[in-house]
């Protein structure tokens, strides 16, 4: 008795092919695209499955759930030290284990242009499956829409993360007192100065690299070392200067910085001078922020100095009484002045 | 950053400002006017004022390019790049937020459908009409004397390579001029009511113009001119330098940025600028209104490459805020915290006069950097 022949479908042409309508069409295109590119590179249990949705384990007893959830349209796609794929599952990541929980699953979601190269596409993925694998954290449900050429920008991805925290931890914005201490895990601006050398109308060349990465690992050794951490967030768009705001506003508190002391890498700092940007407002994708009691401060700079990715971490100011909830600097010339919120986008001064 | 740190090392920093205490007379009062926007941004960015006497006082002048355009100029550039789909208008980045008439700007009139970009370099506008022959590129060029040799470049190269898709707004100011209206101003010249001791000169304009032209201001008017760098130690020489003038009742240009400015400037762009461009009679500042032979414009034999002579646009005068200030702060007459809607109707999100404009602007550098010196902070 011979066997049921499945009905021969000509493999995606992952080297040359591109994204069409078809592949968002919800037939067998579609279905072909998930199979052979997004199911391949994830495999796992629940993505195996095939189903609408993943059924996942509740937490354990007394944890609480923490969700966070981030769109990713960085231009241009591939950078030096990523590319867009990674970055969203570290972008996500990140959101939830700053809250002090432990991320376990990702959902992404995929915006794709018609004519994108599927070859690309297949490297995006396939670092995202990278980067979720090396994180321990499985990507477990996604959704893939085509839009038509000129909608898009080759691809959006959306990620939404889901993670555990432990009964009694309680990590916010709004927990810094005055007199707290204020700490950055190392190098501020990697991130935006090296999209900005890649862009079109001003590449120019340097070896900075992105610091995209998963902090989850570093953030785990640091509240092992010092459970009593009051505010922890990664500061992406806006850099250093609006995470601390916020910061500021949302504890109703006033921040004050030691310029000399945040760490910022020579190439960084050079390209911002003949850019005309402050670092302080670049963004970062692989950086903390703690903020903690004084008394904890030096073993949290040690903590973090002791894992990779905290190698230059720092101590870079203080937490103050301020009703206006003001971030202030001591400049490294000897001056103070604010730091304030950034008014639109960064925009290059001309002389 | 080699070449750079030198000028903003903060231990040379102290002993500067012992040197400058040490020498200023306590019993009298120095008022500055730092001319050049870079100036201002460089002593809010670095805390300047911070390491000077408190009876030296720092003016804020209207040397910041983006800031003392007149809304209608930038009326002018919306209104092509909205009524004309054909046409590309690029510009520098500071310029793009310029608030103009009707609630728009150039970021704002983009979101509506304009075809704005921003460039940093006069040469990507060339490449931007090399790259898009069917499409009309107008580049709004403005600044100083700094950046109007550039501009005069690309318009010989545009003729030189035949690009009949390439035009240009042109905005360039001068700085000399804008002096004299500081200096003529009725509370400066007549009622001296605005106490006024000495300039820091500009650095970059400096560069192309020299430091000849400033020597009118030191025998006509008595002030003493200093030309600094744009670097906080530039800066803080360059008070003393003043101080020193005025303190021996001297009234001389002193140049302290001798690694970049001679007497005569840069012959060669001064030369290329005056093939391109010729005066205007006159040109309307936000703040200083009409100054006479302020502003240049692109001379006849290159009107092909004249946006306003290709388009036929006129630039059409518009008022600023009743309540604004602006003027009155460029002169040095009022400080931002006298306006009555500084910080409050008139914010670096929706600035309603000039100076609230751009970071070198006098009222914007001193909300983002320094608002909070107006309000006693208590330290933990």
């Amino acid at each position: 008795m011979g066997e049921v022949k499945k009905g021969y479908v000509r493999p995606l042409d992952l080297k040359h092919g591109r994204v069409d309508m078809g592949h968002g069409a919800g037939g067998r295109a579609m279905a072909q695209l998930i199979d052979e590119v997004f199911a391949r590179a994830f495999a796992n249990e629940w993505l195996g499955q095939g189903n609408d949705g993943a059924v996942l384990p509740a937490p354990a007893a007394g944890e609480r759930l923490v969700m966070a959830t981030d769109a990713h349209v960085v231009s241009p796609l591939f950078f030096p030290g990523g590319d867009i794929g990674c970055l969203s599952v570290h972008g996500t990541i990140n959101d939830v284990a700053v809250m002090g929980a432990r991320p376990l699953y990702l959902a992404a979601s995929f915006i794709l242009e018609e004519g994108f190269a599927l070859a690309e596409l297949v490297r995006i993925v396939e670092s995202m499956a990278a980067a979720a694998r090396e994180a321990g954290v499985p990507v477990v449900t996604g959704d893939t829409k085509v839009v038509e050429a000129g909608k898009g920008d080759g691809v959006f991805i959306s990620t939404t993360g889901v993670g555990a925290l432990p009964a009694g931890r309680d990590i916010g914005g709004a927990n810094a007192r005055a007199g707290d201490v204020v700490i950055v895990s190392g190098s501020i601006g990697d991130h935006g100065t090296a999209i900005l050398s890649q862009r079109e109308s001003l590449a120019f060349d340097t070896e900075i690299v992105s610091d995209t990465a998963a902090l989850h690992g570093l953030i785990a050794h640091l509240l092992e070392m010092v459970p009593g951490i009051r505010v922890m967030r990664d500061p992406t768009r806006g850099g250093l200067a609006t995470t601390l705001n916020e910061i500021a506003v949302q504890s109703g508190v006033g921040i004050s910085l030691e310029e000399a002391a945040i760490p910022v890498h020579p190439q960084v700092e050079a390209a911002c001078e003949f850019l005309g940007l402050d670092p302080l407002y670049v963004a970062n994708e692989g950086k903390l922020v703690v903020i903690c009691a004084a008394a904890d401060a030096d073993a949290a700079v040690l903590a973090l100095r002791s894992h990779p990715l905290g190698a230059e971490a720092a101590r870079i100011g203080e937490v103050i009484d301020d009703p206006n909830h003001f971030v202030q600097i001591r400049t490294g010339f000897g001056g103070r002045r604010m730091v304030d919120w950034l008014s639109g986008e960064q925009l290059p001064r001309i002389c | 950053m080699k070449y750079v740190d030198e000028f903003r090392d903060g231990g040379l920093a102290q002993k500067l400002a012992s040197a400058i205490r040490a020498e200023v007379d306590p019993a009298r009062k120095y008022a500055f006017m730092e001319f050049c926007g870079g100036h201002t941004h460089a002593i809010s960015r670095y805390g300047v004022t911070d390491l000077l006497p408190a009876n030296v006082r720092m003016i804020h002048g209207p040397g910041c390019p983006v800031c003392v355009l007149p809304i209608g100029r930038i009326d002018m550039a919306i209104g092509l790049a909205l009524a004309r789909p054909d046409v590309i208008v690029c510009t520098y980045g500071d310029c793009l937020r310029v608030p103009a008439s009707d609630g728009l700007s150039m970021l704002k009139a983009k979101a509506r459908g304009a075809d704005i970009r921003m460039v940093y370099s006069a040469a990507d506008a060339v490449a931007l009409a090399q790259a898009n022959p069917t499409r009309e590129v107008v580049f709004f060029a403005i600044g100083f004397e700094t950046t109007t040799p550039p501009t005069a470049l690309v318009i010989r190269q545009a003729e030189a390579l035949g690009l009949n898709n390439f035009s240009v707004i042109c905005n360039h100011v001068l700085t000399p001029s804008a002096i004299v209206t500081i200096l003529e101003s009725p509370e400066v010249r007549e009622i001296g009511s605005v106490p006024l001791d000495g300039f820091i000169g500009p650095a970059h304009v400096s560069t192309i113009i020299g430091s000849r032209p400033y020597a009118f201001f030191a025998e006509e008017y008595r002030k003493p001119v200093v030309i600094a760098g744009f670097e906080p130690l530039d800066v803080m020489q360059a008070v003393r330098m003043l101080i020193r003038q005025v303190n021996e009742g001297r009234a001389e240009v002193e140049n302290e940025f001798t690694r970049a400015v001679t007497e005569d400037g840069n012959l060669k762009a001064q030369a290329l600028v005056s093939e391109v461009f010729e005066l205007r009679r006159s040109f309307e500042w936000r703040g200083l209104r009409e100054v006479p032979y302020s502003a240049l414009r692109i001379r006849a034999r290159f009107a092909a490459f004249d946006a306003e002579a290709k388009f036929d646009i006129a630039y059409r005068s518009v008022a600023d805020n009743k309540a604004c200030e602006c003027g009155a702060i460029l002169r040095g007459v009022k400080k931002p915290t006298d306006c009555r809607i500084f910080g409050t109707v008139c914010t670096p999100e929706n600035p309603m006069g000039s100076c609230m404009v751009s970071s070198e602007g006098a009222c914007a550098a001193h909300y983002n950097y320094g608002r909070f010196r107006d309000i006693p902070v208590v330290a933990a």
